[in-house]
């Protein structure tokens, strides 16, 4: 019987080594399509087209970016699409210098925060900054979105390769 | 209980099988929108706190939590997510309310089941991992066993489960919010194909998009804002043990349990006698059968012969599932109780239409969070 049991508290590399401790392992089959919806539909058509928009709200009359149906301060439906430009001010960033399973990267990975011109402020989206040495890197920065060709573009928010530094 | 509470606000949306043309968030604001709009409150001045139900694998994202309060104008509120089945929810913003901290309290549950493209895997993977899933049974065979245990202990036929099928679709035909609504007969019931025998696929609840918000405010307060308050009576709420391989198979005893608790707290000695109707699980059919046992609306093993003689029916002595039920309406995921509760609100008002049911005072919303599960929630509701 003793050999079937844990001897003590403690786990010696031999009760693993030798099957005593048992494991299950299971790989999840979860698989989803989300609905975009509206506002997040079209503004992914207009990445294909190298555009951003917004949408408007017209009681606190901010332009709200990524697009949304409803501005969640006022709680009422947005009433118009905006046009915004591609380019914009980093609001904040960061080095990223890990991967997901915490190797260390050589190149650091610069995500960034950007203020949309032609949205509101405190509006950006997120997404990765490139062609900029990452000690320059600073609050404030200027930037602009760096698009795929044309024929590269499938409405997705990588449509944009990154954002780089505009030189004004 | 040591506060009146009551429904102000009932909203809805979607209720069909997809919703491809809204995103969540946007299914969930038409539904909030239209709760708010019927109990005159402004979510960013008026309501207290907000309650979501939901279960991350049903979203697709983890934490979904942090997704809600955006369409629900509960931006920095309180807001807490229950993983449970939607009159649990609810069961959580009466509570809140009865604390005296706060007087309007707001309940949403939602279903995207269209987006889940593997949900029978996603269904799967609430089985115990060691001793259950690695057997590779499709989850709807648990209610394959538990139907036939059902049906040999109390000596319920096939044809009266069947009952429940065609009665429930034929509801659903007089209400509009539901997608099965169908004429089907006793005999196309028994011919369907069969998932897992004994059960049928037509005896098995197809799925459905939507969302369901209500309001809920403390007595004063419910008195002024509405002309006609559905008041919460009583909830209740229970668990069984897991265990596929000693539960009791035949007897929803955790539909009893939750059912005792809420008609003790709404004072009721006599659910047959004191309650006018009720909306209760039929997930799968002999569901709404050995619910309406075990929460002692009949004896057991009669509920079937009362399907089959009519007695449920939507002109009987003591219809169930009106609306259609899940049968009817499609099953919601864990908003499914709130469409049980949306439908008891309807009845209570005067608002079903077609379908509305004389002289309804006192109603029963019974939810089940399906298989494997056997957790399940009542609420009693009056005029
Ligand atoms: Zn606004």
């Amino acid at each position: 019987m003793d050999e079937f049991v844990y001897d003590s508290v403690y786990l010696s590399s031999r009760d693993l080594r030798e099957g005593r401790v048992l494991f299950e392992t299971w790989q999840p089959n979860a698989q989803y399509a989300w609905d975009a919806g509206v506002a997040i539909s079209r503004y992914l058509q207009e990445f294909k087209a190298g555009k951003l928009i917004g949408r408007s709200c017209p009681e606190c009359s901010r332009v709200l970016v990524p697009p949304r149906m409803f501005c969640e301060s006022c709680f009422c439906p947005t009433d118009d699409w905006v046009t915004l430009e591609d380019t914009g001010t980093v609001l904040t960033f960061s080095r990223c210098t890990i991967t997901w399973d915490l190797v260390q990267l050589e190149e650091p990975q610069m995500p960034a925060v950007i203020e949309i011109d032609g949205a509101s402020p405190g509006m950006g989206i997120m997404h990765m900054l490139g062609e900029v040495d990452p000690e320059a890197l600073a609050i404030g920065m200027r930037v602009r979105a760096v698009w795929k060709p044309a024929d590269e573009r499938t409405g997705s928010v990588t449509d944009i390769a990154y954002f780089k530094p505009l030189k004004e | 209980m040591i506060r009146d509470v009551a429904i102000v606000g009932a909203g809805w949306s979607g209720f069909r099988s997809i919703t491809p043309e809204l995103s969540h968030k946007e299914l969930m604001y038409d539904a909030a929108v239209r709760a708010y709009e019927d109990a005159g409150v402004d979510p960013r001045r008026d309501i207290d706190t907000f309650v979501t139900v939901g279960e991350d694998y049903h979203e697709g994202i983890s934490i979904f939590d942090e997704y809600v309060p955006d369409q629900l104008g509960a931006v920095q509120r309180p807001v807490q997510s229950i993983a449970g089945e939607g009159i649990q929810g609810l069961a959580a913003a009466v509570m809140q309310i009865l604390t005296g901290r706060f007087d309007i309290a707001v309940v949403e549950g939602h279903s995207k089941a269209s987006n889940i493209l593997t949900l029978p895997y996603i269904l799967a993977f609430a089985m115990d991992p060691v001793f259950n899933r690695p057997l590779g049974v499709h989850p709807y065979a648990i209610a394959g066993m538990e139907m036939l245990r059902y049906l040999a202990e109390t000596a319920t036929t096939p044809e009266e489960c069947a009952a429940v099928v065609a009665k429930n679709r034929s509801n659903a035909l007089f209400n509009p919010l539901a997608g099965h609504g169908a004429s089907i007969s006793i005999d196309d019931v028994l011919t369907a194909e069969p998932i897992a025998e004994p059960l049928s696929r037509l005896e098995c609840a197809g799925h459905s998009d939507g969302s369901v918000v209500f309001v809920l405010a403390a007595g004063e307060t419910a008195r002024v804002l509405s002309d006609h308050p559905i008041w919460i009576r009583g909830v209740g709420w229970a668990n069984d043990t897991f265990w596929l391989e000693s539960r009791p198979w035949g007897d929803a005893r955790y539909a009893r349990a939750a059912g005792e608790m809420a008609f003790r707290t709404a004072g009721i000695k006599s659910p047959a006698k004191e309650i006018d109707f009720a909306e209760i699980d039929d997930t799968f059919a002999y569901k709404e059968l050995q619910h309406l046992e075990a929460l002692g609306f009949c004896s057991r093993g009669s509920a079937g012969e009362w399907t089959l003689e009519g007695g449920t029916a939507l002109g009987g002595e003591f219809p169930v599932n009106p609306s259609g039920g899940a049968l009817g309406e499609g099953h919601l995921l864990d908003a499914t109780g709130l469409a049980r509760v949306l439908e008891v609100v309807l009845q209570l008002r005067g608002q079903a239409g077609q379908r509305q049911i004389d002289a309804a005072e006192v109603g029963l919303a019974f939810g089940w969070r399906g298989v494997p599960t056997t957790a399940g929630a009542a609420v009693v509701l009056s005029n």
